[in-house]
C-alpha cells in the first residue's frame, strides 16, 4: 500500500491565519456595518427627540408638548383603528382563500397562488389609486359605497380597502405555510369517531392554524401602522402617525418632533414584533413533531363554494390591478375614455418621470445584487463559520443576529428619519451619503434586511453542519467551500433573495421618501408627488410602470433560474437508486 | 535516548466544560499506531466532544493533545494531520463522487494525472470502481459512507476518526460495513478512532474499547476483557446484558441472596458488606451438559416469561429462596427445547461463581 502511505506538503501556517482573519473579519464587518447603518441611527433618533429644535437638550420636553397636542390623541387612535380594522378585515379573507388553497381540491391552485401574489409587484398606492378611480367622486362605482352609507371613499374606508389589497399576499403566504402542517392521522382520528365536518374545522383546522393566524394578523397590523403611501393618497382629512412624522419632518423641518413621533410609532410596531418572535418560538416545537402530511379529498359543495370563492377575489385583485392600468390609458377618467399615451408622454417628458423609473431600476438592481451577496455572506459568516465557539469574538453572534431581526420591528418611516438625523449631522464624517443613491441603496437594504437573512438561515441550515468540518479535514480553506459547494447549493435560494429585494426597492417609499435628492427621485414617490399635483393619469401611469417592471424583473428571475437549475444542479434530481 | 516512536496519539487530562455543563472531567489516554480504538457510552457521555477535541473542532477547556510527538493542543484542524467521517456522511451533493473524494487533493497542487490515478485507487479501495462521475445521491446511504471514507483516506492521513459512522444505516447494511472497515483498517494500518454508541459495534470492531460515561472514561481494554472482567458497575451493565442482585457479604466470597448463600472468588471484602452481584445470563450451567447434582451455586426457579430472540432464548426466572429477585437465564434454542424450558415450567440450573462480579453498594 505504498501509494496509500503517500502524502501531500501541508499548506503553510501562514494560510490559515490567513483564513482564520477572514473568518472573523467578515463577522466584525457585518456586525460594525448593521450598527452605522441600523443601530446607530435608531439611537440617534432618541437622543435628537430629546433635543429642542436648535439641538440643545431639552429632555422630554418634546414628548410632553406631542402628547398634550391634541393632535397626538387624534393621530394615535387613528392609526390603531386604521390598522385594527384592516387586519380585521384582511386576514379572514386571506385565512379563506389559504384554505382553499391548502384543504380543497379545486382546480387551477397555482394560479390563484400567482394570482393572490400580484400586490406585491406594484406600490401600496397603486390600489389607493384604483380605489379612487373606481369609487371616487367620479367613479364607477360610486353607487356601491352609497349602500353603506358613505358619501366618499377617502378617509378610513378607503384605506382599509387600499391597505387591504396591499397586504394581502403577505397575509395569504403566512397562511398558505401555516395551514400546510397539519397532521392527517388527526383527521384520520377524527373520521373513526364520526367526527363532523364543522367540528373538526373548530377542533383540528382552526386550532392547528392558530400560530399563522396569530403571525399574519400582527404582520398586517404593523404594515398598516407603519404605511405612509396608502393615508397620503387615498386618507383625505384622516390623518395618521406615519403622516404626521412626514408633515414634521418635510413641511415643518421640525426633525426633534419627527423623531418624537417616530419614537411612538415603533411602540406598537415592537410590540407586534415581539409577539410575533414569541409565536414562532412555539410554532418550531409544533414542527418537530412527526407528521403524516394532510392531502383533501374532493367534496363536491365544498369546492364549489371555495371555488366561487377564490374566482370572486381573484378577480377583485385583478380589478384593482386592471384599473390602475386602465386609468393611465384614457384621456379623461371617466368622461373621455378614448386611448392615449399622454399620461405616459407628459411623465417622461414634462414631470422628470423618466429619470425617476430610471433611478428606481439602478436602486433595485443595485439592491439585488449587492443585497443578496451581503445578506447571504452575513448569514454564512454567522452560521457556519463557527464564531459562537471563539473566545474572543463569540459574543458578536447573538448580537448581529439580534441586529439582522431589528429591521423587521422597525417601519420604514421611523428608519428614514433615523438616517436623516444621523447622516445628515454635520459632525458625521458618514455625511457625503446623504442625498446620494448610496444611501438610499443602504437604506433600503437595511429595511428589508430581516426576511432575506431568515430566508438565507434556512437555505443554510438545510445544508449538513459538517461540510465545514470536513473541509478543514481535508485542508481546505473555508472560502473555498463556500464558494463550490455552499453557493451552488443554496442558489433557488440566493435568487429568491435577489428578487425580492428588487421587487420592495422598486416599490417602497417610506425610507427613502426622506432620504431622495432631485437627483436621485424614484418612481414610487414620483407618484406621491404626481397625484398631490392633481395628476392622477400620470400617477397610474407611472404605478403601472413599476409593476411592469417589477412583473418583467420576476419574469426574467423565473427565467434565470428555469435556465439556472438543470445547468447548476443536476445533482438534485438524481433519485437514490 | 528512547528509542521508542511516540504513540499515534495521546491525550493528557482533557476537560471540557461548556457553560457550567462539564462534558469531560479529565480524560488521559494513549493510542498506539495502527491501533483501532473505540469510544463507547451512552448519549452525552461526552465521546464525541472527544473526538472532536482531537480534530481540533472543539477546543479543550485544559489538557494537551499530542498527535506522533507533535503537541497539537491549540492548533486549528487544518493544521492536524487526519480524515474524518460523519454519521451524516457530510457528502457535498452538487459534486460528483470523484469531486467528492479528489476535494482535498486538489488544494495539494497535485497534477491531474496523479490526482485521478489516487481517486481511481481509493474508489477500488472502497469497493466503487465505477462510481466516480455519479452524484452522492445516487448511490445508497452505505455506498455513500464509503465514499465519505475514501474521501478521508485521500490524503493518507496518519490518523482516522469515525463519529458513528455507521449510526445511520440500516442492520444488514450496518453489519457489512462493519466488517469491511475493520479489514480495511487492518490492510492499511492506519490509527483509528471510532465514536460509537452501540456496544456490540465496539466489541465487534475494536482493538481496544474504552468505556466512557458522565465525561470519564471508566475503563479501557480490549473488547472481551472489557466483557468479562468489567471494572466499574456501569461497564457491566452498559456492556452486555447482565443479572443484578442485591446481596450480603458473609465473609471468604460467600454472599447471601435473599435465602441462599452464593459462592465467589474470593476478594476480600469484609463480612456484612452490602453489595451488588453482576452476572451474565450466560454464565450458567444447564442439565444437557451432565447432571448438575453436586455443583455449587446449584438453583432452581420457576420461568415467569421465555423472550425468543432467534437463535437463542432469555428466561425470566423467579429463583427459589431469592426473596423475589428475578434473573435472566441464556439458553440456545436448542437447550430450550431439550430441557422443556416453557412458561410457567421449571428450570434447574447452576452460576459460574468464578465469573460473579461485586461491587460494593456505594
Amino acid at each position: 500500500m505504498s501509494a496509500v502511505a503517500r502524502r501531500g506538503p501541508l499548506p503553510p501556517r501562514l494560510s490559515l491565519l490567513a483564513e482564520a482573519m477572514v473568518a472573523r473579519g467578515g463577522v466584525v464587518l457585518l456586525a460594525v456595518a448593521l450598527l452605522l447603518f441600523l443601530t446607530v441611527p435608531l439611537a440617534s433618533l432618541l437622543v435628537r427627540s430629546l433635543e429642542d429644535r436648535s439641538g440643545e437638550f431639552a429632555g422630554l420636553a418634546n414628548f410632553v408638548v406631542y402628547f398634550a397636542s391634541p393632535a397626538f390623541a387624534n393621530s394615535a387612535t387613528n392609526t390603531l383603528a386604521f390598522a385594527a380594522l384592516t387586519t380585521l378585515f384582511t386576514v379572514p379573507q386571506a385565512f379563506l382563500f389559504a384554505y382553499a388553497i391548502q384543504r380543497s381540491c379545486i382546480p387551477l391552485k397555482g394560479l390563484w397562488r400567482n394570482i393572490a401574489m400580484i400586490p406585491i409587484l406594484a406600490p401600496s398606492l397603486l390600489a389607493a389609486l384604483s380605489f379612487i378611480y373606481l369609487f371616487g367622486n367620479q367613479g364607477w362605482l360610486k353607487f356601491v359605497i352609497e349602500w353603506f352609507g358613505l358619501k366618499t371613499i377617502y378617509g378610513l374606508p378607503g384605506m382599509v380597502v387600499a391597505m387591504s389589497f396591499a397586504s394581502f399576499p403577505h397575509a395569504v403566504m403566512i397562511l398558505l405555510a401555516g395551514l400546510a402542517l397539519s397532521d392527517a392521522r388527526l383527521y384520520e382520528a377524527a373520521d373513526s369517531m364520526a367526527t363532523p365536518g364543522w367540528r373538526k374545522f373548530l377542533t383540528i383546522t382552526l386550532p392547528g392554524a392558530r400560530y399563522g393566524l396569530i403571525s399574519a394578523a400582527l404582520v398586517v397590523f404593523t404594515m398598516a401602522v407603519s404605511e405612509f403611501g396608502v393615508p397620503k393618497v387615498i386618507g383625505g382629512n384622516y390623518s395618521v402617525l406615519a403622516i404626521d412624522i412626514y408633515k414634521q419632518v418635510v413641511g415643518q423641518q421640525n426633525f426633534s418632533m419627527g423623531a418624537v413621533v417616530g419614537l411612538v410609532l415603533l411602540v406598537p410596531a415592537v410590540l407586534a414584533f415581539v409577539i410575533d418572535s414569541a409565536v414562532r418560538r412555539r410554532q418550531k416545537a409544533l414542527l418537530t413533531a412527526r407528521s403524516v402530511p394532510y392531502s383533501p379529498r374532493p367534496e363536491r359543495l365544498r369546492d364549489a363554494l371555495l371555488l366561487l370563492y377564490v374566482l370572486a377575489v381573484s378577480a377583485v385583485l385583478l380589478l384593482v390591478l386592471g384599473m390602475a392600468v386602465f386609468g393611465s390609458f384614457v384621456k379623461v377618467w371617466p368622461y373621455n375614455l378614448s386611448f392615449t399615451l399622454n399620461h405616459y408622454t407628459y411623465g417622461f417628458e414634462e414631470a422628470g418621470v423618466e429619470g425617476a423609473w430610471r433611478n428606481s431600476v439602478v436602486m433595485a438592481a443595485c439592491c439585488a445584487v449587492i443585497g443578496a451577496a451581503v445578506t447571504f455572506a452575513g448569514a454564512y459568516w454567522l452560521e457556519k463559520t463557527g464564531i459562537e465557539k471563539s473566545a474572543a469574538f463569540g459574543w458578536l453572534r447573538p448580537l448581529t443576529q439580534m441586529q439582522a431581526m431589528m429591521p423587521m420591528a422597525v417601519p420604514g418611516m421611523v428608519l428614514g428619519i433615523g438616517y436623516i438625523v444621523f447622516f445628515n449631522h454635520p459632525a458625521n464624517p458618514l455625511g457625503f451619503l446623504y442625498g446620494t443613491m448610496s444611501i438610499l441603496v443602504i437604506s433600503t437594504i437595511v429595511h428589508f434586511y430581516s426576511s432575506s437573512h431568515l430566508t438565507a438561515v434556512t437555505a443554510l441550515k438545510a445544508l449538513d453542519n459538517e461540510f465545514e468540518s470536513v473541509s478543514a479535514s481535508l485542508k481546505v480553506p473555508f472560502y473555498r467551500t463556500f464558494w463550490r459547494v455552499t453557493v451552488p447549493v443554496c442558489l433557488p435560494s440566493l435568487v429568491d433573495i435577489s428578487r425580492y429585494y428588487f421587487v420592495n426597492a422598486m416599490t417602497t417609499i417610506s425610507a427613502v421618501v426622506f432620504l431622495y435628492s432631485p437627483k436621485t427621485t424614484l418612481a414610487a414617490i414620483s407618484i406621491l408627488h404626481l397625484d398631490e399635483a392633481g395628476n392622477v393619469g400620470a400617477a397610474a401611469a407611472m404605478a403601472t410602470l413599476i409593476v411592469a417592471t417589477s412583473a418583467a424583473v420576476t419574469a426574467v428571475f423565473f427565467f434565470i433560474e428555469w435556465w439556472l437549475v438543470p445547468r447548476t444542479q443536476a445533482w438534485r434530481r438524481s433519485a437514490p437508486r | 535516548m528512547s528509542a521508542v516512536a511516540a504513540a499515534a496519539l495521546q491525550l493528557q487530562g482533557i476537560h471540557k466544560a461548556f457553560g457550567s455543563f462539564v462534558a469531560l472531567q479529565s480524560v488521559d489516554l494513549t493510542i498506539e499506531r495502527g491501533e483501532m480504538v473505540c469510544f463507547v457510552g451512552p448519549s452525552g457521555c461526552g465521546k464525541t466532544t472527544l473526538l472532536r477535541i482531537i480534530a481540533g473542532l472543539e477546543t479543550q477547556t485544559r489538557g494537551r493533545v499530542i498527535q506522533g510527538g507533535r503537541d497539537v493542543s491549540g492548533a486549528p484542524p487544518a493544521a492536524r494531520d487526519y480524515g474524518i467521517v460523519f454519521q451524516s456522511y457530510a457528502l457535498f451533493p452538487n459534486l460528483t463522487i470523484r469531486d467528492n473524494v479528489a476535494y482535498g487533493l486538489v488544494n495539494r497542487r497535485r497534477a491531474r494525472g496523479e490526482i485521478e490515478a489516487r481517486v481511481a485507487e481509493l474508489l477500488k479501495l472502497v469497493g466503487l470502481p465505477d462510481s466516480g462521475p455519479k452524484y452522492p445521491a445516487q448511490l445508497s446511504g452505505g455506498q455513500q459512507q464509503r465514499i465519505a471514507l475514501a474521501r478521508a483516506l485521500a490524503s493518507a492521513p496518519s490518523l482516522l476518526l469515525l463519529d458513528e459512522p455507521l449510526s445511520a444505516l440500516d442492520a444488514k447494511e450496518r453489519e457489512r460495513l462493519r466488517g469491511e472497515i475493520r479489514q480495511l483498517q487492518r490492510r492499511l494500518g492506519v490509527t483509528t478512532i471510532l465514536v460509537t454508541h452501540d456496544q456490540e459495534e465496539a466489541l465487534s470492531m475494536a482493538d481496544r474499547v474504552v468505556v466512557m460515561n458522565h465525561g470519564v472514561i471508566e475503563q479501557v481494554g480490549p473488547p472481551l476483557e472489557v466483557y468479562e472482567r468489567p471494572t466499574t458497575p456501569f461497564v457491566a451493565d452498559f456492556i452486555g446484558k447482565v443479572n443484578v442482585l442485591s446481596a450480603t457479604c458473609v465473609g471468604d466470597g460467600r454472599y447471601r441472596v435473599g435465602r441462599v448463600e452464593l459462592t465467589a472468588a474470593a476478594d476480600g471484602i469484609a463480612a456484612g458488606t452490602a453489595v451488588r452481584l453482576y452476572l451474565r445470563p450466560e454464565d450458567r450451567i444447564l442439565a444437557d451438559s451432565g447432571p448438575l447434582e453436586g455443583r455449587p451455586n446449584l438453583l432452581a426457579g420457576a420461568v415467569r416469561s421465555l423472550d425468543f430472540l432467534g437463535t437463542y432464548c432469555l428466561a425470566t426466572v423467579d429463583v427459589d429462596g431469592f426473596d423475589g429477585q428475578s434473573m435472566l437465564v441464556y439458553c440456545s434454542l436448542n437447550q430450550a427445547l431439550e430441557l422443556g424450558v416453557r412458561e410457567g415450567g421449571r428450570i434447574p440450573f447452576a452460576l459460574r461463581g468464578e465469573r460473579l462480579r461485586v461491587f460494593p453498594v456505594q
